[in-house]
C-alpha cells in the first residue's frame, strides 16, 4: 500500500464505505443536464461513430420519449430525467497502466481495491468511471489465443463486423423504455468474445464507478461466448453518496454458444441516491451454460430481472439472486427464464433481506414456449424479514404452453428471525452478532458458489450493511 | 460464596395479557429445583421472561442475580452474567455451523467484557473441548459441522442444548420440557447428561410433565404452578405425588388460581 492511502474514516461515510468523491474540474467533457436530438447527436460526434450507429441512438431516443413510464415494480416518481448528466468523459482516454491513469482517479480505484485484486486473482479487468472506461487490461496469454476484452466502445470501431452482428440482437430498443433509453445514450461498458474452445479461468473483471452528482450511467456490454468455450465476467458498482439522485441504466447482452459455459456476477453496492434500472438477458445454445450470480445491495431503488433463452436441448440456466434492502432502499429484483427449445432445464434461487423499513421484492417469470416439452425448472424464493417495519413480497410469474414440462416453485418468509435472534442472544451473542449471523447463514448457500475472494467481498458487504442497522 | 437468582413478585405480560401474576422464588447454586404444573400455568413464559426474551415484558416485580437487579438487560447481557434457557423448541439457524456458533457464544460468555469483533477462543482448544464434550454425551462428532438444528431429530436438538449448557458452564440453567418429546434412551442420555453437568456450581430449574428427568436430578425443592402463580413449594415428594395423582387436589385447594388457569387454557385452545 503506498503512504498516502486514504485513512478509514475518511473513506466512510455514513454506513455506506464508497460514499466519497472526487472533484470534477479537471473532466475532459461534461455535458448540460437533460436529454434530446442535440445532446444524443453531440454523444455520437464526441465517439465519432459511424452513422448507422448515430440513427440507431436518434430511433432509440424516439421510442424512449414515446413510452411511458413502467406503471408496476419501485417508485419512480421522483425521478427526473431532465436533472440528469447524460455523458461525462473525466480522462483523455482508456489507459494500458494504472500510472498513466489522472490521480484523482486512480486513487478511487486504489480505494476500491481494483489494482491489488487485478494483481491477484483476474485474467483482465476494465474500470470505467462515469461515461468511460480509463483502464483496461487482458492477460497476454488470453490475447494471442484471440480472447476480445474491451471498453464497447472501441469494439465498435475495431470490431465492427462482430460488433454489427450482435450489438441490439438480443436486447433491441423496442423491449422497455429503459433499453431504449441506454440504446440512445450508451457510453463505455464491456466487450467479450471468447473464441471456440477457449478456457478463461480467472475472472474478466469489470468496475463501475459514478462520481458526480446527477449523473447518468449507462454503459453497454456484448458478451459472446464461442462454441465450447468457457468465462466467468464479475462487475462491480459504487457511487458517491449525494442528496440528489443518479440514474445507471445499463443493458447487457450475452450469447453463450453451444457447450459453452458463462457465469456473469454482480456486486451491485451503488449509494442509496442511485436509481438502477438495467435489462440483462442472455441467449444459451446447445448443451451449455448459463449463470447469472446476482448481488443487489446497494441502491435507492432496483429493478433488475436478469434473463435467460434456453434456444436449443440441452442448454440449462440457473440464477442466484441475493438482494439486500436496507433504510430507503427497495431491491425489486429476480429472474426470467423463457424455454424455447425441448429438454432444457432452468434453476431461480432468490434470497432477500430486509431490514430497517427496507423492501425486497421477487419478480420472476418461467416461461415455456410450445414445443418446448420435457423442460425442467425449479424457482425458489426465500425471504428474510429483519424487523417489522421492513417487507418482502413475491410476484412469481409461470406461462407454461405445453403438457410434459416438470416446474417448481417454492416460496418462503421467514419472519422467525425474531425467535432465530433471541436463541442466538440468550447464548451471550450480542444483536449485532447474532443478526449479522442469522444473514450470513441465510445466504451461505449462494456465497458459497462465489469464488472465495468475492464470498470475503460480499460477506464484508454485508456485515457492513447490518452494521448500520442496529442501535 | 455460591450465587443466588432472586424472583420476586414477579408479573408478566405476553401481547398484553397478563399471564404471571405474582411469582417468588430462589435458587442457589448447586441446586435443583422442580416446576410443574398442568398446561397453561405459565412455567415456559417463566423460563422466557428469565432469559430475556423480547416478547414477554415485565410489568412488575424484579430477578435479581447475586442483587444485580437484571430485570432490563438483554438476553446476551443475562448470559453473560450467568443466566442459560434450554429450549423446548430450539429454532433453526441455515447456513450456521454449530461450531462456529458454540465457539462465538462461548467467547462472549467466558470473557463478558469481549467487545464485538475481538478475537475468538483458541481453534484448536476449542475443537479439543467440544470434541471431548460431543462424545460424552454420545453425540456423533460430525454435528459440530452441521448448520445448527437443521434436520435434527427431537433427540438431536434437545442433545445440542444440553452440549452448549456444557460449553457455557452456566450458573442457572432453566430446562424448559428437555424430556417432552423423546423416546426412553433419549430421555436417559439428556438426564445423565444434565446429571454431569449440574454440580455445585450450578443452580437448576428443571420444568418437567415427566419423572425421568428428575429421578436422574433429584430436586431440593418441588414447585407447583397454576393460574400463573408458585401455590405450593415442597421436596422431591411433591413431585412423586404429582406423578402419581395429578392436579386435581393441587386445584382443589387453590380455586381462584385454579379458574385462572383454566381461562388461560381455554384462551390458548382458540
Amino acid at each position: 500500500m503506498s503512504t498516502d492511502a486514504p485513512e478509514k474514516e475518511d473513506v466512510s461515510i455514513g454506513d455506506y464505505q464508497f460514499g466519497f468523491h472526487d472533484s470534477t474540474d479537471n473532466y475532459e467533457f461534461k455535458s448540460r443536464k437533460g436529454l434530446d436530438r442535440e445532446m444524443v447527436a453531440q454523444i455520437s460526434e464526441m465517439k465519432k461513430e459511424p452513422e448507422w450507429m448515430l440513427n440507431f441512438r436518434l430511433k432509440s431516443l424516439e421510442i424512449f420519449e414515446s413510452r411511458p413510464m413502467p406503471n408496476w415494480g419501485g417508485d419512480m416518481s421522483d425521478l427526473d430525467f431532465n436533472e440528469i448528466f447524460y455523458y461525462m468523459k473525466a480522462s483523455k482516454g482508456q489507459e494500458r497502466s494504472w500510472d498513466d491513469v489522472p490521480e484523482d482517479i486512480r486513487k478511487t480505484y486504489d480505494r476500491l481495491g481494483i489494482p491489488e485484486a487485478e494483481k491477484k486473482y483476474l485474467s483482465g479487468v476494465k474500470a470505467q468511471y462515469e461515461s468511460e472506461v480509463v483502464y483496461g487490461s487482458l492477460q497476454e496469454d488470453l490475447a494471442k489465443q484471440g480472447v476480445l476484452f474491451t471498453d464497447t466502445d472501441s469494439a465498435l470501431r475495431d470490431h465492427p463486423e462482430i460488433f454489427r452482428e450482435y450489438f441490439s440482437k438480443i436486447i433491441p430498443p423496442e423491449d422497455n423504455k429503459f433499453a431504449a433509453l441506454n440504446s440512445a445514450v450508451w457510453s463505455g461498458g464491456s466487450f467479450i468474445y471468447v473464441p471456440p474452445g477457449v478456457h478463461i479461468e480467472f475472472p474478466l473483471q469489470a468496475y463501475f464507478r459514478i462520481n458526480s452528482e446527477n449523473m447518468g450511467q449507462f454503459e453497454r456490454t456484448l458478451i459472446i461466448v464461442d462454441e465450447g468455450a468457457s468465462a466467468h465476467y464479475v462487475e462491480g458498482c459504487t457511487a458517491p453518496t449525494y442528496s440528489s439522485d443518479s440514474l445507471h441504466s445499463a443493458v447487457v447482452e450475452i450469447i453463450v454458444k453451444r457447450r459453452g459455459r458463462f457465469r456473469y456476477t454482480t456486486i451491485q453496492n451503488w449509494s442509496s441516491n442511485v436509481y438502477n434500472l438495467v435489462t440483462k438477458r442472455a441467449m444459451a445454445y446447445g448443451d451449455s451454460l448459463m449463470e447469472w450470480v446476482d448481488g443487489n445491495l446497494g441502491s435507492k431503488l432496483t429493478m433488475k430481472y436478469p434473463a435467460i433463452y434456453l434456444m436449443e436441448p440441452g442448454a440449462r440456466g440457473e440464477t442466484l439472486s441475493i438482494a439486500f434492502a436496507g433504510k430507503g432502499q427497495h431491491q425489486d429484483a429476480g429472474a426470467k427464464m423463457v424455454h424455447c427449445a425441448p429438454h432444457t432445464s432452468s434453476r431461480i434461487i432468490s434470497k432477500s433481506i430486509t431490514k430497517d423499513g427496507g423492501r425486497g421484492s421477487y419478480r420472476g417469470l418461467v416461461k415455456i414456449e410450445k414445443g418446448a416439452h420435457h423442460c425442467k425448472s425449479n424457482v425458489v424464493c426465500d425471504a428474510l424479514i429483519l424487523d417489522p417495519e421492513s417487507k418482502s413480497d413475491t410476484y412469481p410469474y409461470i406461462e407454461v404452453e405445453e403438457q410434459d414440462v416438470a416446474i417448481e416453485h417454492e416460496a418462503s418468509v421467514s419472519k422467525i428471525a425474531e425467535e432465530q435472534l433471541f436463541y442466538l442472544m440468550s447464548r451471550g451473542l450480542t444483536e449485532a452478532e447474532a443478526s449479522a449471523m442469522i444473514v450470513t447463514g441465510f445466504i451461505e448457500p449462494l456465497v458459497k458458489e462465489l469464488p472465495m475472494e468475492y464470498a470475503v467481498e460480499m460477506n464484508r458487504l454485508i456485515e457492513l450493511q447490518m452494521e448500520g442497522s442496529v442501535g | 460464596m455460591s450465587s443466588l437468582l432472586k424472583i420476586t413478585d414477579l408479573h408478566v405480560s405476553v401481547a398484553d395479557t397478563p399471564i404471571l401474576k405474582g411469582v417468588n422464588m430462589e435458587i442457589r447454586q448447586g441446586e435443583v429445583h422442580a416446576l410443574m404444573g398442568p398446561n397453561g400455568s405459565g412455567k415456559s413464559t417463566l423460563a422466557y421472561a428469565l432469559a430475556g426474551h423480547p416478547n414477554y415484558s415485565i410489568t412488575a416485580g424484579s430477578i435479581e442475580i447475586d442483587g444485580v437487579n437484571i430485570t432490563e438487560l438483554a438476553a446476551d447481557e443475562r448470559a453473560r452474567l450467568g443466566m442459560f434457557l434450554a429450549f423446548q423448541y430450539p429454532v433453526v439457524i441455515p447456513g450456521v455451523k454449530v461450531a462456529d456458533f458454540i465457539r462465538h457464544a462461548v467467547s462472549n460468555i467466558r470473557n463478558p467484557d469481549r467487545k464485538e469483533g475481538e478475537g475468538l477462543v483458541g481453534m484448536r482448544e476449542f475443537r479439543t473441548e467440544i470434541k471431548a464434550k460431543m462424545e460424552e454425551l454420545g453425540m456423533d462428532v460430525e454435528f459440530a459441522r452441521r448448520y445448527l438444528n437443521d434436520g435434527f431429530s427431537g433427540g438431536e436438538k434437545k442433545r445440542m442444548e444440553i452440549l452448549q449448557m456444557a460449553m457455557l458452564q452456566p450458573k442457572f440453567a432453566i430446562l424448559d420440557e428437555t424430556d417432552s418429546g423423546l423416546d426412553s434412551d433419549a430421555v436417559r442420555v439428556v438426564s445423565e447428561g444434565l446429571a454431569k453437568l449440574a454440580g455445585p456450581e450450578m443452580g437448576v430449574l428443571i420444568i418437567t410433565h415427566h419423572e425421568r428427568l428428575l429421578e436422574y436430578n433429584p430436586p431440593k425443592f418441588t414447585h407447583v404452578m397454576l393460574g400463573g402463580r408458585i401455590v405450593e413449594t415442597g421436596d422431591a415428594a411433591l413431585a412423586h405425588d404429582l406423578h402419581a395423582n395429578g392436579y386435581a387436589d393441587i386445584r382443589e385447594r387453590h380455586p381462584d388460581a385454579a379458574a385462572d388457569n383454566a381461562k388461560a387454557e381455554e384462551a390458548a385452545a382458540v
